[in-house]
């Protein structure tokens, strides 16, 4: 899907251009094009490394787990088939940590071990189960507490303070996380 | 509440660091030393990003300077004037829940065009962040146990990225 997207952008914008005689322009616009995508990889390397370094202390420090044991409990309501000491359980929590914490190289491979653990409870194995949905959905919607790279992005295209939307992300994201529990638990009763 | 999120974030970053650093430092860890180790990362990150944004900074680039941007906005102006949103975020909506290196690519395209401080700027950030690569981690999570069916996990995903968005529109006009 995305290759077509993508062939649309390019082809239809081509098109148009002819028509409006701003070929020579729109041919300009994409070399411009991608001069700067090798500009803006150049200020984002400065912030990344600087998180990478950040994430990787707490990564070493055993924040996640630490974390994780915290939030088993609350976490036990959105999955109250499985028994909350469970190896799915703790994969879970501690995936959700990582997100939260921003940690996404952490995260994924925490998840895959999640839905491996899910799976040998699952009774249908050609089926995602409820828990495996619900799990799925809140990775989907996942709240990160700082959007590192969005601020990175930010700050390369020089805004006066790039943070300023950490407040207003974490709002949406908890809207959108809400949502897309609510979502989960009123569609599973038809699927 | 507006206070609130102005306080978070002024804060957040701030806090991060002293609390990371000195958990790390409790535990026993050399912190300078693993910083450095991951922040040797920081460049190949940053590399393995370029082709995706070339990619997508030359098709976004094409579409707006044809006008075709121009018509599109046109067309989907009554339904985002509905929520009070600006119709130029259209194409990062289209391209968030199906690849997270490209929607970068359109969002630091509108960031460079329009500024990070204008509204569309900010809207645009503030919707990155608060939606997933729905359709990417799905593929990822299922295919690792092989399951083809994704049941409603799909739906449930895109209706959060929408509610994510949708939220993102509202929060931005009343906060900035």
């Amino acid at each position: 899907m995305i290759n077509i997207i993508w062939m649309a952008f390019i082809i239809i914008g081509l098109l148009v251009a002819a028509v409006t005689g701003r070929i020579e322009a729109t041919t300009q616009a994409a070399f411009d094009g991608a001069r700067s995508a090798v500009e803006l990889c150049f200020a984002l390397i400065g912030i990344y490394s600087l998180w990478l370094g950040l994430m990787k202390v707490a990564e070493k420090s055993g924040l996640v787990n630490a974390l994780s044991k915290r939030m088993r409990g609350p976490l036990g309501i959105l999955f109250p088939d499985l028994p909350p000491s469970s190896p799915a359980m703790g994969a879970m929590t501690m995936n959700i940590i990582a997100n939260i914490l921003g940690l996404g190289n952490a995260a994924t491979p925490l998840g895959i071990k999640a839905m491996k653990e899910l799976q040998k409870l699952n009774r249908d194995k050609a089926r995602p189960s409820n828990a495996m949905c619900m799990f799925i959905v809140l990775n989907t919607s996942s709240i990160q507490l700082i959007p590192t790279t969005i601020i990175g992005l930010r700050s390369a295209a020089g805004s006066a303070n790039p943070a300023e939307i950490i407040g207003t992300t974490l709002v949406a994201t908890i809207c959108a996380c809400a949502t897309g529990i609510l979502a989960v638990l009123i569609l599973r009763r038809y699927y | 509440m507006l206070e609130a999120i102005k306080i978070i974030s002024v804060f957040a970053i701030p806090l991060f660091f002293i609390f990371i650093l000195a958990y790390g430092h409790f535990k026993g860890i050399a912190v300078y030393d693993t910083f450095i180790e991951g922040a040797k990362e920081g460049l190949t990150t940053a590399f393995r990003i370029v082709p995706y944004l070339v990619a997508m900074f030359v098709a976004i680039g094409i579409f707006r300077s044809s006008g075709a941007m121009d018509m599109v906005t046109e067309l989907v102006k009554p339904i985002f004037s509905l929520l009070g949103g600006p119709p130029e975020v259209l194409p990062l909506f289209i391209m968030r829940p199906m690849s997270g290196a490209a929607s970068l690519g359109i969002l630091a395209e509108l960031l460079k065009v329009y500024g990070p401080d204008s509204i569309i700027g900010r809207t645009a950030s503030t919707a990155m962040g608060s939606t997933e690569t729905t359709f990417y981690t799905i593929s990822v999570y299922l295919g690792a146990v092989g399951i083809k069916n994704a049941r409603y996990a799909l739906a449930a995903g895109l209706i959060a990225d929408m509610a994510g968005f949708i939220a993102s529109i509202i929060i931005c006009n009343v906060f900035f």
